[in-house]
C-alpha cells in the first residue's frame, strides 16, 4: 500500500502520524508546498502576541519523518493528479504513484478586492506572522480588518505589544457568527479596555499609504494593516482532477471523495454541507481517515464546534446555536457588563445546544463537556452558570449552629456531641478534648473548630452562671 | 512491669511511630518525623484491637479443617512437588504484598526463585505505585518514592498534589502541608481538595492531558527554568515540540478544567521559590499511568524542581511497605537491591549471595493482573501461594479473578484473619502480624524503619518466614527465619544495587530513627536527598520523555454513560481485611457507598440512602447512595474496601508498568428496585 498525502499543515501532518501509529509499515510520502516543518496554526496568535516564539509552535521535529520512515517532500507543490494512472505530479515534474491519496491542502486567506489591498498583510501563515511582527517593530499605528476570531486575536496581540490598534468590522458586532449582539458588545468593551479601538458596521474602501479609507471617506491612520477576512478552501487541484467540489472538496462519512482512492480532510474538505475552519474537526477527520486507510471501520459524523478566543485577559468560549431566542429554545442568561461578564445557555429538549461564556468562569469546562457529549442538562440551571454556588457549606463555622451530629474531626470520627460530652465530663481545653476523644490528633486541621466549640461551651457556662 | 515497645503503625506508607504498652494501649511516638507532632489517625489509634479481636486464625486449616502444622506443611510441599513434576516450575505462582516487611518480601522472592524455581511471582504493589516507579526510573534512573524527607515539604511555598487524598489516606501527612499553599488535582472535592488553595477537577482519565496543558502553558508564558534545564536535564527540545498540540483551550475541552485555572496553577508554581509536585494513585492507576506521571515529572523538571534542596517531585506511596516491597525481589522482573532480573551482572551477583548458579534463576514472569488472569488456564499456574494480599477484593474485574482463583488445583494463603481470598484456600497458614514480629519497613520517604516485636503471638501462630522456611526445607532448601539474620542477608544481596541497604543495621535504625537508602556502608550516613548533585542516570542528568494523551481504555457511551472512579475512606485500609474487623472503624464507615452529584441523582431519580445498583461490562455492585456536590456530575465514586467496587473496574493495563485502570471505567447507575 502506497499512501500519498498532499499538504503538510495541521491536517496532513496529523494524518501521517495517526496512520503511522496504526501501521508501522505502510509506505507514506507527504508533499508540502511550504518548506518548513508543520506548525500549529492555533498558536500563531500567541506568536503575534509575543507569548510564543516561532520555533515553539512546531508540531513535529524535522527528524520525525526519517525516524518514522515517512518520505517528506517539502517545498514541493503538487500540480496535478493523474487519476488514470494514480500518480501525483509535482510542479518540478516528479511523478509519485499512489494507491491511496489524501488531500489536505487547507485554505487561503481571503483578500478583499479593494484598491491598495497589497499594502496589507494577511494573517494566515507563520510567514505572515513574522512579516507582521517585523513591521510592527517600526509601526506607530495598526489597523486590523476583520472582527472575527483571528482578527480579534491579532488586534489584541498587537495592542499587547504596545501598538495602538483599530479593529474594523463590517457586521454590527464582533464575531457575529458565534456571538449574539450583547455578547459581541461586551467583548468589544473588554477589548476597548485593553487598548483596542473597535469600529463595527464599517466598510473599507481602500488601503492607502497612510491608512485605511472607509466607505464614508474617513481615513483611519495606520502604517501596519492586517487582514483577517476569513479563509477559502484550496480546491484547485481537486477540481482540475475532476473531483466533486462545491465550497470544498466533497467527502462522505469515510472522508472519501467521489473517487474512492482519494480522501480529503481538513479545511479543504466539505462534509455534509459544512466546511470546517477549526483544528478540532480537522483532527477528528484525520483520525477517522487514518482508521479507514489502515483498514479499520470508522465514520465521521460531523463535529461540534467550540470557539475559544486566545487573547490575553479575555476569556471567551462560544459553542453551538447561540443565536436561538426564547421562541425556539430555553435561554438562560446572566450579564454583568461592568465586569465584562456575560453567560448564556441555550437549551432545547433538555440538552445544551449553545452557550457563551465571557469572562473568567469555572462554568466553561462543564458547559463545553455538556455540549460536546449532548448529555441531559441538570434541572438546576443556576448551578451550571455559577459553579460553586450550590456547594454545600462546610461544617458550620459557628459552634452555635452546628448540630450535635456534625463531624468535627474527620480523622478520628469525633462529633460535636462527643466534644460536648467530653466538656461536660470536665475537659476545658483542646488538650483535654484530644486526650479523651483523639480529636485534633490526625491531620490537625480541626484544631480551630475544636477550640471554637470548647470556648463557646465555656462562654455558655459563664452566661448560665 | 515491662516498658512500652517502640514500633510503627500496621497500615499505610507513612509508618507513623507508635508505642505499644503491655496492655496494648497505643501512644504516638514523637521521635519519628512522619508523625513527630504526636499525630495518629483513627486507624492507628485503634490498631491494638487487631491483636485482640476474636477473628484471629490460630491453627492451620487444611480444606477448612484444623490441622497440625507439620501435616499442613507436608501436604502443601507434596502437592507443590507433584504439580511442578507434572507441569514444570512455572506451574506454581507466588503472590506477595506491599505490606510485608522487607525481610519477608526478600525471602519470598528468594523462595520463589530458589526453592520453587518459578518465574511466576508478583505482588499487589503492582496495583499501587508501579506507574510512578516506572516513570521515575525513566526520568531519574531510580525510584525512591519521595527522594527527600517528608519534613522538607513544610518549607515549600507550593505543593501540587496530583491524584492524592492524603487527608483521608494518611491524615498525619497533612501536618507537613500546613505551610505551603496546595494545588490539588482530583475529580472529587476530596477532604484534601477542601484544604487546597486551588482545586482542579478534571474528568477522570484526563490527568495526562492536564499535565501536558500545564507544561504547554509554562513554556508559552516563558516560565521554564532554562538554566536548570540546560544544566541538569536532557531531551527538553523533543518534549517542547511534542507539546505544541496540547494548547490550553484544547486541554480545557478534554479535561473540563478552565484555562484560567490552569494559568493560576502554572503561574503560582513558577513564582514559588520552593515547590513540590507529588503524584498519588489518582494519577497513576490508569492504563496510561506511567505516561501521566512522566508528564508531571516533565513539568517538575521544566520548573527546575527535582534535585533541589526544598523542591522536588515525589510519589506518595500507599502501602505500609510499598517502597521496600518493590525493591527486594517479590516483583516479577526484579532481584534484591532494585536489580533487574534480566541483567546478567545482577543475576550473577545475587546468585552468588544465594549460593546457586546464575543460570538456575528464572527470568521475568507475569505481572500481577496477568498472573491472576492466567491462573488455572492451560498455560497458566496451577497452584498459588498467597502472602499479605486479598485479590478477590483488590484486583480489577474481581469476579473474573475469583473464578480464576477458584480454578486452581491448589491455593495456599498465609493470613491472620479469614480474608475473602483465604476463605477460598485449600490450605490457610495462620501467621503473625505487625506487633507480634520484628522486621523493617521502608516508608514513603525511603527511610528504613524498624518494627519491634511488642507482644507474644497467640499460640499456634508462626511467622511467614517460618512458613517459607518450612516449605523450602521440604523442597530441599534452607532459608533463614530470624529477622535480623534475614536482614543481614538482604543487606549483602542489595549491596551495589540501586536500593543499597548494605550499610543499614537494626542498631543504626534504632539509634538514628530510621536510615535512608542508598546506604552503601555502615560508615555512610544514608541518603535523604539522593539527587542534589546528580541523578542516577548514566550521564547524571534527568531525562525529559515526550508523552501524548489518549482517552481512557473505556469511555462512557449510551449503555454505560457515567464514569466510575474508586478510592479510599479514612477508616479503612486496602481490602479492609483488617479494618473491617475493628468495631470503631466499622462504626465510622460501616458500608460501601456510591457518591453521586445531586444533578445526576435527580436525573436518575435517586435520593440519599437509596440502594443503588452500579454495573459495568465486567460486573455489578450494590451500595448506598450518598448525594454530594463534591463529585463531578459525570462521575460516581466508590470506595474499594468492600466487595463490589472492583467487580466493576477495568483491567486494561499500562503498557510499561502493567498497572490496571482502577481509576476510571464506564458504568450504569440505577436505583435498585
Amino acid at each position: 500500500m502506497r499512501l500519498v498525502v498532499v499538504g503538510n499543515g495541521m491536517a496532513g501532518s496529523r494524518l501521517v502520524s495517526e496512520v503511522r501509529t496504526r501501521d508501522p509499515h505502510m509506505k507514506i510520502t507527504i508533499f508540502g508546498a511550504e518548506t518548513c516543518q508543520p506548525y500549529n496554526r492555533v498558536l500563531l496568535s500567541n506568536v503575534l502576541a509575543g507569548s510564543s516564539r516561532p520555533e515553539q509552535v512546531r508540531l513535529l521535529d524535522s527528524s520525525w519523518y526519517a525516524a518514522h520512515n515517512v518520505e517528506a517532500a517539502f517545498g514541493s507543490a503538487v500540480a496535478h493528479i493523474d487519476r488514470d494512472t494514480r500518480h501525483v505530479v509535482t510542479e518540478d515534474g516528479r511523478r509519485e504513484p499512489y494507491d491511496l491519496l489524501v488531500l489536505a491542502t487547507g485554505s487561503d486567506a481571503i483578500v478583499p478586492p479593494i484598491p491598495g489591498v497589497e499594502r496589507a498583510i494577511p494573517f494566515r501563515t507563520l510567514d505572515d506572522c513574522e512579516r507582521i511582527m517585523h513591521k510592527a517593530e517600526q509601526a506607530r499605528r495598526a489597523v486590523v480588518i476583520g472582527g472575527g476570531l483571528l482578527g480579534i486575536e491579532a488586534a489584541r496581540g498587537l495592542a499587547g505589544r504596545g501598538l495602538p490598534v483599530t479593529l474594523l468590522h463590517l457586521a454590527g458586532h464582533l464575531m457575529e457568527r458565534q456571538l449574539d449582539v450583547e455578547a459581541g458588545e461586551v467583548l468589544g468593551e473588554t477589548l476597548a479596555g485593553l487598548g483596542v479601538d473597535i469600529r463595527t458596521g464599517v466598510s473599507t474602501s481602500s488601503v492607502d499609504d497612510d491608512g485605511v479609507r472607509l466607505d464614508d471617506g474617513e481615513l483611519i491612520e495606520a502604517d501596519l494593516v492586517v487582514l483577517a477576512c476569513g479563509v477559502r478552501p484550496i480546491t484547485g487541484l481537486a477540481a482540475e482532477a475532476g473531483l466533486e467540489v462545491r465550497r470544498g472538496v466533497v467527502v462522505d462519512d469515510e472522508l472519501r471523495t467521489d473517487d474512492p482512492s482519494i480522501f480529503a480532510i481538513g479545511e479543504c474538505a466539505e462534509h455534509d454541507g459544512t466546511v470546517y475552519g477549526l483544528v478540532a474537526p480537522a483532527w477528528e477527520q484525520a483520525s477517522v481517515a487514518a482508521d479507514v486507510i489502515t483498514g479499520g471501520k470508522s465514520l465521521y459524523r460531523g463535529s461540534r464546534l467550540v470557539t475559544r478566543l486566545k487573547a490575553r485577559s479575555v476569556e471567551l468560549a462560544a459553542m453551538g446555536e447561540t443565536h436561538l431566542t426564547e421562541e425556539h429554545a430555553e435561554v438562560v442568561r446572566f450579564s454583568h457588563r461592568a465586569r465584562g461578564t456575560y453567560r448564556k445557555l441555550v437549551i432545547r429538549d433538555g440538552r445544551l445546544v449553545g452557550a457563551i461564556v465571557l469572562g473568567e468562569s469555572d462554568a466553561v469546562g462543564t458547559l463545553t463537556q455538556l455540549f460536546d457529549r449532548g448529555g441531559p442538562v441538570p434541572g438546576d440551571r443556576a448551578g451550571l452558570l455559577f459553579p460553586g454556588l450550590s456547594s454545600a457549606t462546610p461544617v458550620a463555622d459557628s459552634p452555635t449552629l452546628m448540630p450535635d451530629a456534625a463531624k468535627v474531626c474527620q480523622c478520628n470520627n469525633v462529633t460535636k456531641g462527643q466534644i460536648r460530652a467530653c466538656w461536660e465530663a470536665g475537659a476545658r481545653d483542646v488538650a483535654g478534648v484530644a486526650a479523651a476523644t483523639r480529636a485534633t490528633t490526625g491531620c490537625g486541621t480541626c484544631r480551630d473548630a475544636v477550640e471554637g466549640i470548647v470556648s463557646w461551651l465555656c462562654e455558655q457556662e459563664g452566661i448560665s452562671v | 512491669m515491662t516498658d512500652a515497645v517502640k514500633t510503627h503503625c500496621p497500615y499505610c506508607a507513612l509508618q507513623c511511630g507508635m508505642e505499644i504498652s503491655p496492655e496494648l494501649a497505643i501512644k504516638p511516638r514523637t521521635d519519628i518525623p512522619a508523625n513527630a507532632s504526636g499525630a495518629l489517625c483513627q486507624k492507628g489509634w485503634t490498631a491494638g484491637e487487631l491483636l485482640t479481636n476474636g477473628e484471629r486464625l490460630t491453627t492451620p486449616l487444611l480444606h477448612g479443617e484444623p490441622a497440625e502444622w507439620d501435616v499442613a506443611l507436608d501436604y502443601v510441599a507434596s502437592r507443590l512437588s507433584a504439580i511442578r513434576a507434572e507441569h514444570g516450575p512455572d506451574a506454581v505462582a507466588v503472590f506477595g504484598g506491599g505490606g510485608l516487611t522487607n525481610e519477608k518480601a526478600y525471602t519470598l522472592g528468594k523462595f520463589a526463585r530458589v526453592a520453587l524455581g518459578t518465574s511466576q511471582i508478583d505482588y499487589n504493589g503492582r496495583f499501587c505505585m508501579s506507574s510512578a516507579a516506572a516513570a521515575s526510573i525513566k526520568a531519574f534512573g531510580m525510584d525512591r518514592g519521595m527522594p527527600f524527607p517528608i519534613t522538607d515539604l513544610a518549607e515549600a511555598d507550593i505543593v501540587l498534589l496530583a491524584g492524592g487524598n492524603v487527608a483521608e489516606t494518611m491524615p498525619p501527612f497533612v501536618r507537613h502541608l500546613s505551610g505551603p499553599r496546595m494545588i490539588v488535582i482530583d475529580p472529587r472535592r476530596s477532604q484534601t481538595a477542601k484544604l487546597a488553595w486551588l482545586h482542579l477537577q478534571p474528568t477522570p482519565g484526563t490527568d495526562l492531558a492536564l499535565a501536558l496543558g500545564l507544561l504547554h502553558m509554562l513554556i508559552a508564558e516563558e516560565l521554564v527554568d532554562e538554566e536548570y534545564v540546560a544544566a541538569r536535564t536532557t531531551g527538553f527540545d523533543e518534549v517542547r515540540t511534542s507539546l505544541a498540540s496540547w494548547w490550553p483551550e484544547r486541554v480545557e475541552r478534554i479535561t473540563g478544567v478552565p484555562v484560567y485555572r490552569m494559568r493560576q496553577a502554572v503561574r503560582a508554581m513558577a513564582a514559588a521559590g520552593k515547590a513540590y509536585i507529588l503524584t498519588g494513585r489518582g494519577a497513576e492507576q490508569h492504563a496510561k499511568g506511567t505516561d501521566t506521571v512522566t508528564a508531571f515529572i516533565n513539568l517538575a523538571l521544566a520548573l527546575g524542581l527535582p534535585g533541589r534542596h526544598g523542591s522536588g517531585y515525589g510519589c506518595v506511596t500507599g502501602q505500609g511497605n510499598g517502597q521496600g516491597g518493590r525493591e527486594h525481589g517479590q516483583k516479577a522482573d526484579q532481584l534484591p537491591g532494585y536489580r533487574k532480573i534480566d541483567d546478567p551482572a545482577a543475576r550473577e551477583y545475587v546468585a552468588g549471595v544465594w549460593g546457586v548458579p546464575a543460570e538456575s534463576l528464572p527470568g521475568p514472569g507475569r505481572s500481577a493482573y496477568e498472573l491472576l488472569d492466567a491462573l488455572g488456564t492451560p498455560e497458566g499456574p496451577k497452584a498459588m501461594l498467597l502472602f499479605g494480599s486479598n485479590p478477590v477484593i483488590s484486583a480489577p474485574a474481581a469476579e473474573h479473578i475469583a473464578e480464576r482463583i477458584a480454578s486452581l488445583d491448589l491455593l495456599v494463603t498465609c493470613d491472620f484473619v479469614m480474608s475473602e481470598t483465604a476463605a477460598m484456600a485449600d490450605v490457610v497458614f495462620p501467621v503473625t502480624q505487625w506487633a507480634e514480629e520484628t522486621g523493617t519497613m521502608t516508608n514513603l520517604e525511603g527511610r528504613v524503619l524498624l518494627r519491634n516485636r511488642a507482644v507474644t503471638p497467640p499460640e499456634g501462630v508462626r511467622s511467614d518466614l517460618d512458613v517459607l522456611a518450612g516449605l523450602a526445607e521440604r523442597l530441599g532448601h534452607r532459608l533463614e527465619t530470624d529477622p535480623p539474620k534475614v536482614f543481614d542477608e538482604l543487606r549483602r544481596a542489595s549491596k551495589g544495587g540501586a536500593a543499597d541497604y548494605s550499610g543499614i543495621t537494626y542498631e543504626r535504625i534504632t539509634e538514628e530513627k530510621g536510615v535512608f537508602w542508598p546506604c552503601p556502608s555502615t560508615e555512610h550516613p544514608g541518603t535523604p536527598r539522593p539527587f542534589l548533585d546528580s541523578f542516577a542516570t548514566p550521564d547524571g542528568r534527568a531525562r525529559f520523555v515526550p508523552v501524548q494523551h489518549r482517552p481512557a481504555a473505556e469511555e462512557t457511551d449510551e449503555d454505560y454513560p457515567v464514569y466510575l472512579s474508586t478510592g479510599r475512606v479514612l477508616a479503612h485500609y486496602q481490602s479492609g481485611a483488617q479494618t473491617r474487623r475493628i468495631a470503631s472503624l466499622v462504626k465510622a464507615a460501616p458500608e460501601p457507598f456510591v457518591e453521586i452529584h445531586p444533578d445526576l441523582a435527580e436525573q436518575l431519580d435517586i435520593t440519599a440512602g437509596d440502594v443503588v445498583r452500579v454495573s459495568s461490562r465486567r460486573g455489578e455492585a450494590k451500595a448506598v447512595a450518598r448525594i454530594s456536590d463534591a463529585i463531578r456530575r459525570d462521575t460516581v465514586f466508590m470506595p474499594f474496601h468492600w466487595e463490589g467496587a472492583n467487580r466493576l473496574t477495568n483491567p486494561a493495563l499500562d503498557p510499561t508498568s502493567r498497572m490496571p485502570e482502577f481509576k476510571v471505567c464506564a458504568v450504569r447507575v440505577e436505583r435498585d428496585s
